[in-house]
Formats: C-alpha cells, structure tokens, sequence
C-alpha cells in the first residue's frame, strides 16, 4: 500500500515553495517546453527562410529585367528576355476558369450535405470528397493529357464553329490547336479544388443556428428560400474565405497544369488558346535552366509564394472571423 | 400542470435533422416550388458532377495499368530506357504490355518500376520522420504551453497560412537552399525528403493541435493532482489519449506527400536503377509519371505508375480513416 502517512508538522504553514519542488524536478519541464516551442517557431523560420533564400536566388533576373520583370510580354529565354506579363497572365485566367467551375459545385455539395442529405449517405459523400482530394495532381494531369484533350479538342472546335459568326465571342471561344489550353487547365483545377472548398464551406454552414432555419421553415420558407434567406447571409463572410483558399491552391496547382496548358505564353481573349501558367513554366524548366534563366524562374516562385501567402492571409483572416463566432 | 399535455412532443424537433420536409409543399405556387426543385436539382448534380471524373479516373488507370501492376517484373526490374526507341521501330511494344513474345528485330522492354516504388517511399519516409516529431512537438507548444498568447497564435495562424504555400514554392526553396549548393551531389532522395517534409509540417501541427484539443482537461487536472511533471503529463497522459487522432492525421499528410510531383522535380534528380540510399540520384513515382505522359512510348509506363502511386495513397487515406474510425473512442475518455 501507499505511503499516507502526514509529513511531520513543521509549525508553519505551507507555502508555494514547498510545493513548487526542487530546481532538479523543474529542469525537464523547463527543457520540454523551450523544445516544443522551438518547433513552433520552426514553422516561422522555414517560411522566412523560404522569402530570403528565393529572393536573393532571384535577384539577378529582378536586376536586370527591372519593372519589365512583371509589366512586359517577351518571355523569351533564348535571347535573355524575360518577361512575364504573359505568364502571370495565364495563371490568373486558369484560377478563375478554375473558381468558376468549382464555386457553384462545392456550394452544392455542401449544401447537399447540410441540408439534403439524410444522415446515413453524408458518410458516404465526405468519402467521395475525402478520395477525390487525395487523388494526386500528376495524376489528374496524366488523364487530362491523354484522356480528356482529344475530347475537349474537338467539343472546343465544335464551340468555336458554332459562335464563329457572333462578335465577341468569337473571340473568346476560338479554335483549338491541340486540346491544350486555359480551359482544360482551368477544368481540371477547378474539379481539384472542389474538395477544399467545400470541406470549409460545409463547416461554415453547419455554424448556421438550427433555430433561425427551423424557424425560416415555420414560417412557410421552402428549403431555397431558407437557404437563400438564412444560410447564406450567415456564411458570408466565410464562404468568400473559403472561395479566396481556393484560389490559393487554383494558383499554386502545378503538375496537371503543366501538363494540359500548352507551354506557350501568350495573352490572348482565346480560352480555348494556349498558354502558360506561372508554376508550371518553372516546373518544366527549372532543372535545365542556368544563369539568369535560372534566377528568372526562381523570380516566378518568389512571385508566386508573395501572392498566395498575401490571399491566404486575407481568406485566413476571414474564415477565422467565423470560427470565433461560433464560439471555439 | 395541464401545460404538460399541451407540449406533445414537437414533430421533427431533432436539431440533427435539418431535412424538414415542408407539408406545404402541395399548396406553393409554382414559381416557388419550382426554384426550391431546382435549387435540389442543382445540390445534387454538383455531386453527381464532381464525383463522375473521379469515377473516370480511378476506373481509366485500373483499365490501362493493371496488367503491368500485376507482373512481378514492375515491383522487381528497373525502369526501362528503351522504351522510346521500341515505340518508334515497331508497334508491337503497343500491345506488348509486360510479356513481349521478343521481337526479333527490337530488344523486348521489361516494364519495371522498382526504383521509383523505393524512391517513393525513401522520400515520402525520411519526410515522415522529420516532419511527423517536429510537427507534435510543435502542437504540444501550441496546445499545453502557448494557449491563447501572443506567439501561440501568430504561429497558429502562420501555419495555416504555410499549408496554403504551392507545393512547387518548396520544391525551389529546398533547390536554392539545399541542390545548388552541392552541384551534382545535391540532388537526392534526402534533398527530396526535406522539400516534402516542408510541405507536410504544417498540416502535420494543425492535426495534431485538433486532436491535443479533444483532450479533456479533467484528464491533465487528475495527472497534474498526482504531483506529475508537467512534460510527464503530456508525453504519458494526452499524448497516449489523442494518439489516434494524431496518427491517422498523420498519415493523411504521408498520403498528401506520397503523391506530390511538384517538389521533387527539381530534388531528386533522374535513375532507372534501383537506389536504396537517401543521398545519390534518385527517382519517385510522380516524377515518372510526369515525364513520361509527354513521351512516345511512355504511356503505359505512366498509367502503371499512376496506379501504382493512387494504390499507395489510397492505402494511406482508408488506413487513416479506419484508425480514426475504429480507435477515436478513446478521446472522448
């Protein structure tokens, strides 16, 4: 048995020291704790580390290109220029094309799930979400490229023949070289991103008072006019998070890219054109670049890394805005 | 009180079940009634949508790379080089498939995929191992030391942010940091490792500091009465109770970095013969399959590796899922 005898009275009363122990019982405590905190401002010192050591890599493109670097078009390493208007250019247009397909989709999804599904298939459909984002994005590329091209060439062919006649846009829906293009890079982001925004917009819905929805039910409200009336101005500000992460990831998106955009920047009103995309220009070329080739690449990473830290920053800020509301 | 009788249970009041169905319904006008259909319509067509590429996918790879994921040759040979050549001089390798009847003419390719299978899981790995303490440790400081202070939440919110970095972004950072300055040495399996070990920390932390939540405090009150230390508490009592949380968050991340491509590209640099050491050339499933999707000849190649690759990650996300499913009782202890 234990030992439960009372210490022997001392004649005066207990104070903290006595119970704070020895220096030597404290020093573990005092080493473990200086360690975990040393890994918690490892995640500060990497992404430090990542904005210095790219930059200075980047340095020389950024000096010899100047203000050109960002505001010009020649993306031309052969002949020294770089350029890369153009480039950022092409990843703008295939993370909206990529918004534009996964917005309404994860919307409905997580709608479907908060509001549609009985109990037992919500399951099942976080599975379908769970599998999809687990699918590796060169894997997607791989039959964007070999799969889906041949198709999507000869449907944009068919759009293009279609609205040949018609002004604006005729240009906008033009012919198709070879399938690659904004629009098969943009439809494949989209279906890759539809995971991530949904798991957040879901959460975001599920914070929606069952009250008020019960109570928008009471009164009449169909299911739409609930949704629409309740759910939707709670989750403002959160859904445009959710949409803003989404973005991030629609950016950063480089193997399927790369592999279904064409590798030739332009800007063109073509969405059906080829193009070029920021991550996947330094993904093909960065291990046989040298010079300031080299550095002009790293300089698209550094541009890259600056962009999605500055949208995430901004989404985290107002998907956090949600969490304290609901009160964690 | 008669007030008793009058409150019959409330029909539908379950919180849990928002699908009311509207008794209503019959007596809409149909303007209404039609924009809710279509507003269902719309919900469940985005599944339908979404999950119909994923369908397409999984069953395209398991139609064009099984048969070679089936011979033994693609666990045990190395990958071949000839297989550009061979598609050009004849077009038996499109239907040779793993077992060639040997041509006379062409040297028969041997479809191995043996060096990437090991440099994916070297890479994937030595990420694990770096990743996996360092992201506890640093959940352990966010959760029991730092709390709601100043530091807990900057670095709380920093990697949040960090899991939204590219990919691609740690590919060049660990090649400007690491690969350039070795020369030819630099890229490795453990270059390759470092890239995806940055990738998964943050996702590793933000799991784990969840799962430390989940910890009633009742528990670390009780072990802190007993007289415990407090770095006992922690690596005795909280860590054993929010271990399986912890682990399969854990293994989501493997399964996330399994199958990353963008950065290793510029990492691990190029074999086709097996390499078991972390430092020397070496290669990994993605990176074949991105080169060789562009390659004549190199299709059947890529749709093996592809589902070679999806098996791994699979493994890992059911694995994940199975023990979260079957040990998370415990947390709620």
């Amino acid at each position: 048995m234990t030992d439960l005898s009372i210490p022997p009275n001392t004649g005066r009363p207990v104070t903290l020291q006595d119970l704070a122990g020895d220096r030597n019982a404290t020093r573990p405590d005092a080493i473990f704790r200086n360690g975990a905190k040393a890994a918690g401002y490892l995640v500060l010192v990497i992404l430090a580390a990542i904005a210095v050591s790219t930059t200075v890599k980047a340095w020389p493109a950024f000096r010899s290109e100047g203000f050109g670097y960002f505001f010009s078009d020649n993306w031309v390493p052969s002949k020294g220029q770089f350029g890369a208007r153009s480039i950022i250019y092409g990843t703008l247009i295939v993370s909206a094309i990529g918004l534009v397909v996964a917005v309404p989709l994860s919307l409905g999804i997580a709608l479907f799930i908060t509001e549609l599904a009985p109990r037992r298939i919500r399951a099942y459909i976080t599975t379908v979400m769970d599998v999809l984002s687990s699918v590796p994005s060169v894997v997607f590329g791989l039959w964007g490229f070999l799969v889906l091209r041949p198709h999507l060439k000869d449907i944009y062919n068919s759009i293009a023949d279609a609205v040949s006649g018609i002004p604006v846009l005729r240009s906008i829906f033009g012919p198709s070289l070879s399938g690659q293009s904004f629009m098969t890079a943009g439809l494949i982001v989209g279906l890759m991103i539809v995971p991530i925004i949904t798991s957040i917009v879901r959460e975001v819905f599920q914070t929606v008072p069952t009250n008020e929805k019960n109570g928008a039910l009471a009164l009449g409200a169909t299911r739409w006019e609930m949704v629409r009336g309740v759910v939707f101005p709670h989750s403002t500000g959160g859904i445009v998070g959710a949409i803003m992460l989404g973005l991030g990831r629609a950016m950063g998106e480089t193997i399927a890219v790369a592999l279904v955009i064409g590798a030739s920047p332009q800007i063109t009103s073509n969405l059906f054109g080829q193009g070029e995309a920021m991550p996947s220009v330094i993904a093909r070329n960065l291990n046989e670049a040298s010079g300031t080739y080299q550095s002009a690449l790293i300089g698209l990473g550094v541009g890259l890394f600056l962009l999605t830290i500055l949208i995430n920053i901004s989404a985290r800020m107002l998907v956090r805005r949600v969490d304290r509301a609901k009160g964690t | 009180m008669s007030a008793a009788t009058i409150d019959a249970p409330t029909p539908g009041s379950d919180a849990s079940e928002p699908a009311l169905k509207n008794p209503l319904e019959s007596s809409l006008s149909s303007g209404r009634r039609w924009r809710n259909r279509l507003a269902s319509t719309w919900m469940i067509l985005s599944l339908v949508v979404a999950a119909i590429p994923l369908l397409a996918v999984l069953i395209i790879l398991v139609a064009k790379g099984f048969s070679l994921v089936a011979s033994v040759d693609w666990w045990t040979k190395p990958i071949p080089t000839n297989v550009a050549s061979n598609a050009l001089s004849s077009a038996e390798a499109q239907d040779a498939f793993g077992n060639t009847t040997g041509a006379a003419a062409t040297t028969a390719v041997v479809y191995g995929m043996q060096p990437a299978i090991v440099g994916t899981l070297l890479t994937t790995g030595l990420a694990a191992l770096l990743s996996i303490p360092l992201g506890i440790f640093a959940a352990v400081f966010l959760n029991e030391y730092g709390g709601k202070s100043r530091s807990a939440t900057v670095i709380r919110f920093f990697t949040d942010v960090m899991t939204g970095v590219p990919s691609v972004v740690m590919g060049i950072f660990i090649y400007t940091v690491w690969v350039l300055n070795f020369e030819q040495s630099g890229r490795s399996a453990f270059a390759g490792g470092l890239a995806l070990a940055c990738l998964m920390l943050p996702v590793v932390v933000r799991s784990t500091e969840e799962m430390l939540r989940l910890v009633p405090d009742s528990l670390r009150q009780a072990s802190a009465a007993l007289g415990t230390p407090r770095w006992k508490t922690t690596t005795k009592v909280v860590l054993p109770a929010a271990m399986p949380g912890i682990t399969s968050g854990s293994m989501l991340a493997i399964a996330r970095a399994a199958g990353e491509t963008a950065p290793l590209l510029f990492t691990v640099g190029v074999v086709s013969s097996t390499h078991f050491s972390l430092f020397g050339q070496n290669t990994a499933l993605s990176a074949q399959i991105f080169s060789n999707a562009t390659q004549p000849g190199g299709e059947s190649i890529a749709w093996g590796a592809a589902l070679t690759l999806i098996v791994i990650v699979m493994a890992f996300t059911l694995a994940a899922r199975f023990v979260s499913a079957k040990f998370s009782v415990r947390v709620d202890g």
